[in-house]
């Protein structure tokens, strides 16, 4: 799971899908919004067939999106499962 | 599995700005099998049990926190009552040692804290009991990561005065630092997360896992949402942030038991705060209704709140374990702190509240020269409420040299300021040299 908060501007997802891209990672399923200038964007993505673990491609998407002065935040899917469903 | 966005954002928000993060991952390990009657043989064979445990644990926490995306705060070690191991040796210099030797190993294999240097003495010492007694404000002034604590009480014996009196003196002859890793207790349970309450208990297998969740401000944030609502939605709303907060420590639980090849042990569903803003469990009271927390209204809010936790916890956590209840230390929740320090909260406010938590009279400083008849007093107060409550109890006091009430001691981490707090106005208090054990009370022969 990969959010993506922070000020709207060009290229966010262009950004983003860039890095998922360039490690082999399939985007899933994928939610953006813009409410009050204030970019939002959640991805689920599948990173078995990707070239780089968890720890790596999280560390390449903060860089990137430092870079574009938005916050991510990527998590596994299990955080999710486990508090939203019983 | 699909998951609406709003379902989503409210986990990211949990994560991203209301500090909600694990507090401890306990790995507790049996050392029994390291007893040996010469201290070198003891300290050799302590090595050999807990190094090939310590090599993989700081590792598999750093390898689920990547994976989950989830900050583990602390790593923990919880061993086998020391003064077990002291029985043969008998000797205070030993358990000394002990205790350096276990400091070094947790700060060369990266474990924060190491808790069990204890001693359960409810009803009585015995020979290794009195050695770690005598080593404890030496063995805790000494080091930096090992905690302990002295179980003076149980429901099941009533309280003993004799180690009561024991403990109010060895608090008085620690560091402000030690005193902070050193708690007297009452009904502690064997599968604690939290320090200084952990140990290895005698009914546990080799080693386990145990998870200490934290999370205030989720709660908080949920209560300051609901301007409006009747207490029973306010409970409702608690327990369903309780859930899941505590659904994480489940899941963390599992995957570095998992990583490690050990068993997952409890969850601790006490919702720990830290001195961090927006990470206080006084600050959930206050956003109850409170002007203070202290003022008239306290027990009621507390208590709401320490129902919500249990009941929504409980259903989060495959077992529940530790202490489970809601947890105020002073020094360590910035908003008790601050009502410490301007003298909204007393002892006896503290005392009537530990009535409807779990914690006791926890990390509250006092002058070092405070009188010890007033220190032993007050931890026998805590004590009788335990066993006559049938619920685990502690005191946690940090004396502070040259201090005054109303002082501030800065301890820093996890820890936070202590505020000094004035013990009693009376100096001596005949009641508790009289010495002997209480007997368990009614709850005891209710049991059978």
């Amino acid at each position: 799971m990969v959010s993506v908060l922070g000020a709207d501007r060009v290229g966010i997802v262009a950004g983003i899908a860039g890095v998922l891209a360039r490690h082999n990672v399939n985007i899933v399923d994928i939610s953006q919004t813009v409410v009050r200038d204030i970019f939002s964007m959640i991805m689920v993505v599948d990173i078995s067939k990707a070239d780089v673990d968890i720890g790596q491609l999280r560390r390449e998407l903060e860089e990137e999106g430092r870079r574009l002065g938005v916050l991510v935040g990527v998590y596994h899917i299990d955080v999710f499962r486990y508090m939203q469903r019983i | 599995m699909r998951f609406e966005p709003e379902e989503i954002g409210e986990v990211l928000e949990m994560l991203l700005f209301r500090e909600l993060d694990i507090r401890a991952v306990t790995l507790s390990v049996n050392t029994l099998p390291a007893v040996r009657p010469r201290i070198e043989d003891l300290l050799t064979a302590l090595e050999e049990v807990l190094t090939p445990y310590l090599k993989r644990l700081r590792p598999a926490v750093e390898r689920v926190a990547t994976r989950l995306g989830v900050r583990i705060v602390t790593v923990r070690l919880a061993v086998s009552p020391v003064s077990i191991l002291l029985e043969p040796l008998g000797d205070r210099d030993a358990a000394v040692e002990i205790a350096k030797h276990m400091d070094g190993l947790a700060e060369k294999y990266g474990v924060d804290m190491v808790g069990g240097f204890s001693a359960f003495v409810h009803v009585g010492a015995s020979r290794g009991d009195r050695a770690l007694m005598d080593a404890l404000p030496e063995a805790l002034n000494s080091t930096a990561r090992v905690a302990g604590f002295l179980n003076v009480a149980s429901t099941m014996t009533g309280v003993n005065l004799d180690s009561v009196k024991k403990a109010a003196e060895l608090v008085m002859a620690m560091k402000p630092h030690a005193a902070a890793r050193f708690a007297v207790t009452a009904n502690l349970p064997e599968d604690v997360p939290f320090m200084p309450g952990a140990y290895h208990g005698l009914g546990l297998p080799d080693a386990v896992v145990n998870i200490a969740v934290s999370g205030p401000g989720v709660v908080e944030a949920v209560v300051r949402n609901l301007p409006e609502a009747d207490v029973r939605t306010l409970h409702d709303a608690v327990k369903r942030a309780a859930f899941k907060i505590t659904r994480l420590g489940e899941l963390v639980g599992r995957e570095v038991a998992r990583e490690l090849g050990v068993p997952f042990g409890s969850v601790d569903l006490s919702v720990a705060p830290s001195p961090k803003v927006g990470d206080s469990v006084a600050a959930i009271l206050e956003a109850m209704g409170l002007p203070r927390v202290g003022a008239p209204g306290t027990i009621f809010a507390l208590a709401l709140f320490t129902d919500a936790v249990k009941k929504g916890g409980a259903m989060a956590a495959s077992t529940i374990g530790g202490l489970s209840g809601a947890f105020i230390p002073v020094s360590e929740d910035a908003v008790m702190a601050r009502a410490a320090a301007e003298g909204s909260l007393t002892f006896d406010t503290l005392k009537a509240m530990a009535s409807v938590c779990n914690t006791g009279i926890d990390m509250v400083g006092i002058p070092g020269d405070a009188s010890p008849d007033a220190v032993a007093a007050l931890i026998a107060d805590v004590m009788a409420l335990a066993v006559h409550l049938d619920k685990p109890l502690g005191v946690r006091l940090v004396p502070v040299p040259g201090a005054k009430p109303g002082d501030v001691y800065e301890l820093g981490g996890l820890y936070g300021s202590v505020a000094v707090v004035d013990a009693s106005s009376y100096s001596r208090i005949p009641l508790v040299s009289r010495g002997g054990t209480a007997p368990p009370g009614v709850e005891r022969l209710k049991k059978g």
